[in-house]
């Protein structure tokens, strides 16, 4: 082995025709990863970006020497400072992760313990690998809290994990990875789980400890907007194959790959074209002052925990309502209410001119094929043991009384609708892809003939490409069908691309609704105006150039 | 519009050698339990010989027992009284069981709370305990045996299917079907049920082999099969000072249980991935 020598810019990271093979259960044998080549300078951030499946995470694990079970590497090399780490024993790889490589996982809350304190677990590091004594790790962790600008750095290490906020969790596990002085720090996808205003935080945190500390590092994600505030150069994968590989500026600006061109021109939002400008009709769907929760009813009424609290609302006829808010916000409660699996404590619930009775059990079954809920994780609204077939078929026997030839005609009518194949019937739900699940679950929802489709975050776990291709899906069926959308999202660019008129709640409160149009408009509520400036751009100086009340961000964000 | 016939679906498992051994175990089993009678050489009660713990030989294939009887004949009867009683046991206990349990995870609330903690009280008892107690009320014969069997092993299908069911019920798939309207019945039968029967499946072939061996112990203390009938567990104890004559009496019947205990236990150990990682 020679010894390079360590000035920035030269390569830390080689990969040459990494190549991991996946057994599944059947014995067949799939290609993960088919031949990645790729160098990482010294002092740069490397971003891996493509959507799901598309092997990013199996290469940041590479470099940790690591392959998930029932994967393994069947070719190439992966070398750090010029020693490949596939050829390493076990205890070799051992001593390499935390120490020279570290990892700073997707979900932070999963990845602690959560019965010991967050010091404890943070300098575990320093003891595994020897590196430091416990009082000086325990003052280099409170030196990291401090530049990852966490509050109260010096105590912030005695609580336990449940006792900090998502945001501040994360932190702490950058500041786990960043504690053994490694050369390269794989962050995998680690704000996707935050909401926005979150998000912001923890990004600036990153890109200042990174800067600090001219730190190598590889980020996996699968937004390009974030991508592009942290990273150097981008690599575009797809399908376990590098697509496009470039400096960030060129990536984002002038994409060479049509892939890539795809991934941008899905990132754009797109104004829904008849936006505010579409008259008014008949109010479809009603809410008003809506209060419900969970736990025991109290003494006066109302449930232990308030989860929405006196929300009114009017969805017209034809027309998209979006709910847009944060995590705890109360929006898919808000949804759950309408449908009636959580009954509302008071306030009454409007569909076409009749008051709905609170819980689903006692709505007819005419205004339950009305109004038809659809889930955001396909893979759990879909019964996993029956057939897209009968998946479809259920509501049209259950509502209309179909069966038979009638049924499957129907059926296949209904696939043709959102853009699938007839023979798709006869498949399971596992045999789909995540687009295909979301398109069965619409499907399935437009079988009864409703009026109004409840929409719970349903583009929320697709990816990118997919997601914009749901969305215009949706208003196709809009036009075709004269659907009405109760539509919930986190997501500002989704609903400004679907919807007519945007409400935004906060707390289990509405804070105010506006024609979606008007989002940037002076009037709009602070928080609505802290939301919008929370999205990233895919301008690579939007988080410098960022500027937003740091009085605003402290009531509202729950960084 | 064409209308394509479904595809048959491939069966895509893996079936691991052990497996497959344990399977043909199983079924050799269950085939000389059904077949008995046209197997058997002599009749089950018949002292056929004057050489009691007799060596194996042409005519007594597995030797004799303590009173010059056919072990072979008494074996293959034998099969027929454990694995029969066992089954029929075993079926009630789990259409009792299973039933409660779906309907307890379906409808819920207070239905649930109450259902379980009555079923929580058959669970104190120890097995044998309650099997001697309604074996020496009732007195020893096939149908109380069977009665016992369910009622002690009914508890445990119960709180497996309500914990597998209450998972699956908190599922999106479940709410969508709640917020078209289905009632709990419909939940439980279309909804719930297909996802479980895997689990449920295995577990009432481990529960079997508990039956097996609750049925032969109750024979050993002499409550099970009554003479000149004979359960594995009977034979097993008529025979035991044959131990010391080196007669194959004792080891037969033991080896015979041992080995369907073992192959059902193994069989669950190894089915194939995709039943286990429900199961998980």
């Amino acid at each position: 082995m020679t010894n390079h020598p360590k000035n920035t810019g030269d390569t830390l990271v080689r990969i040459e025709d990494l190549r991991v093979t996946a057994t599944t259960d059947s014995g067949r044998k799939i290609e993960i990863l088919k031949g990645i080549n790729f160098d990482v300078r010294r002092g740069e951030v490397l971003a891996l970006i493509g959507e799901s499946g598309s092997g990013k995470t199996t290469i940041a694990l590479s470099l940790l020497a690591y392959a998930r079970s029932g994967c393994h590497f069947s070719g190439g090399r992966v070398l750090l400072d010029g020693v490949d780490l596939i050829a390493l024993d076990e205890g070799s790889r051992q001593k390499l992760r935390g120490n020279k490589v570290s990892y700073v996982p997707q979900s932070a809350a999963a990845s602690f313990n959560p019965s010991k304190k967050i010091m404890d677990q943070v300098v575990e590091v320093a003891e595994i690998h020897g590196i430091l004594d416990k009082a000086a790790a325990r003052t280099k962790a409170i030196g990291l809290f401090r530049a990852l600008s966490l509050p109260s750095p010096e105590t912030i290490g005695n609580r336990y994990p449940h006792q900090v906020s998502g945001g501040q969790l994360q932190r702490l596990a950058a500041a786990m990875a960043l504690l053994g002085d490694p050369e390269l720090v794989v962050f995998d996808e680690p704000t996707t789980a935050l909401d926005v205003t979150t998000q912001i935080e923890v990004l600036k945190a990153f890109k200042s400890a990174i800067l600090d500390r001219g730190m190598t590092g590889v980020y996996v994600s699968h937004d390009l907007a974030v991508v592009a505030q942290i990273s150097d150069r981008i690599i575009v994968l797809k399908d376990g194959e590098v697509q496009e590989a470039g400096e960030t500026e060129q990536i984002v600006g002038a994409p060479a790959h049509p892939y890539t061109q795809a991934l941008i021109a899905a990132f754009e939002p797109v104004e829904a074209e008849a936006a505010g400008s579409r008259p008014a009709s008949t109010a479809v769907l009603e809410m008003r002052d809506v209060i419900a929760g969970y736990g025991n009813v109290k003494s006066d009424g109302k449930p232990h925990i308030i989860a929405v609290d006196s929300v009114s609302l009017t969805l017209q006829r034809g027309h998209s309502l979006g709910v847009i808010g944060e995590s705890g916000c109360g929006k898919s409660t808000l949804l759950r209410v309408a449908a009636g699996l959580l009954p509302a404590a008071s306030g009454s619930c409007i569909l076409d001119g009749n008051t709905l009775r609170p819980q689903v059990s006692a709505r007819s079954k005419d205004e339950l094929r009305k109004m038809q809920i659809v889930f955001q994780l396909a893979d759990t609204a879909l019964n996993p043991a029956q057939t897209v077939g009968n998946i479809i078929g259920r509501p049209l026997t259950f509502y209309h009384g179909m069966r038979g030839a009638e049924r499957e005609k129907r059926v296949i009518e209904l696939l043709d609708m959102v853009r699938m194949p007839a023979q798709f019937r006869h498949r399971l739900p596992r045999e789909l892809s995540g687009g295909q699940r979301q398109r069965v679950n619409l499907a399935r929802a437009l079988a009864a003939k409703p009026d109004v489709l409840l929409c719970d975050e349903i583009t929320s776990a697709l990816d990118t490409v997919v997601a914009a291709k749901v969305l215009e899906l949706l208003k196709e069926l809009q036009r075709e069908l004269h659907l009405s959308y109760l539509f919930v999202s986190h997501d500002i660019h989704t609903v400004q691309s679907l919807c007519d008129e945007v409400m935004v709640m906060f707390g289990g409160r509405k804070l105010e609704t506006f024609a979606a149009a008007d989002l940037h408009a002076e009037a709009r509520h602070p928080y609505t105006k802290l939301l919008a400036s929370s999205l990233p751009t895919l301008d690579p100086t939007w988080l410098d150039n960022l500027q937003q009340d740091p009085e605003l961000v402290r009531k509202f964000a729950h960084a | 519009m064409t209308v394509s016939a479904a595809p048959r679906r491939k069966l895509r498992f893996q079936i691991r050698p052990i497996a497959a051994i344990c399977l043909a175990v199983v079924l050799f089993w269950a085939a000389v339990a059904l077949f008995a009678p046209l197997l058997v050489h002599y009749p089950v009660g018949d002292m056929v010989s004057y050489d009691y713990f007799g060596p194996m030989s042409k005519e007594y294939w597995l030797g004799t027992d303590y009173l010059g009887r056919d072990i072979y004949s008494r074996l293959i009867v034998g099969a027929r009284y454990t694995i029969g009683i066992a089954f029929v046991g075993l079926i009630l206990a789990a259409l009792i069981g299973v039933t409660l349990g779906l309907l307890a995870a379906a409808f819920g609330g207070v239905f649930d709370t109450i259902l379980s903690r009555a079923i929580d009280t058959f669970v104190g008892i120890p097995n044998l305990l309650l099997a001697l107690v309604i074996v020496a009320g009732g007195g020893s014969s096939i149908p109380i045996l069977i009665g016992a069997i369910t009622i002690i092993f009914f508890p445990g299908c119960y709180r497996f299917t309500r914990s597998m069911a209450v998972n699956v019920n908190a599922l999106d798939f479940i709410s969508v079907a709640r917020a078209r309207g289905e009632g709990n019945f419909y939940v439980m039968i279309h909804e719930i049920l297909p996802n479980i029967v895997g689990p449920i499946m295995a577990d009432l072939g481990l529960r079997f082999v508990h039956i097996i061996l609750l049925l032969s112990g109750l024979s050993f203390l002499g409550l099970g099969v009554q003479p000149p009938n004979a359960d594995w567990g009977a034979m097993v104890r008529e025979n035991m000072i044959g131990i010391s004559y080196g007669s194959p009496a004792v080891v037969v019947p033991s080896l015979a249980l041992a080995s369907l205990a073992l192959a059902i236990n193994l069989l669950i150990d190894n089915l194939p991935q995709r039943i286990r990682d429900q199961l998980e």
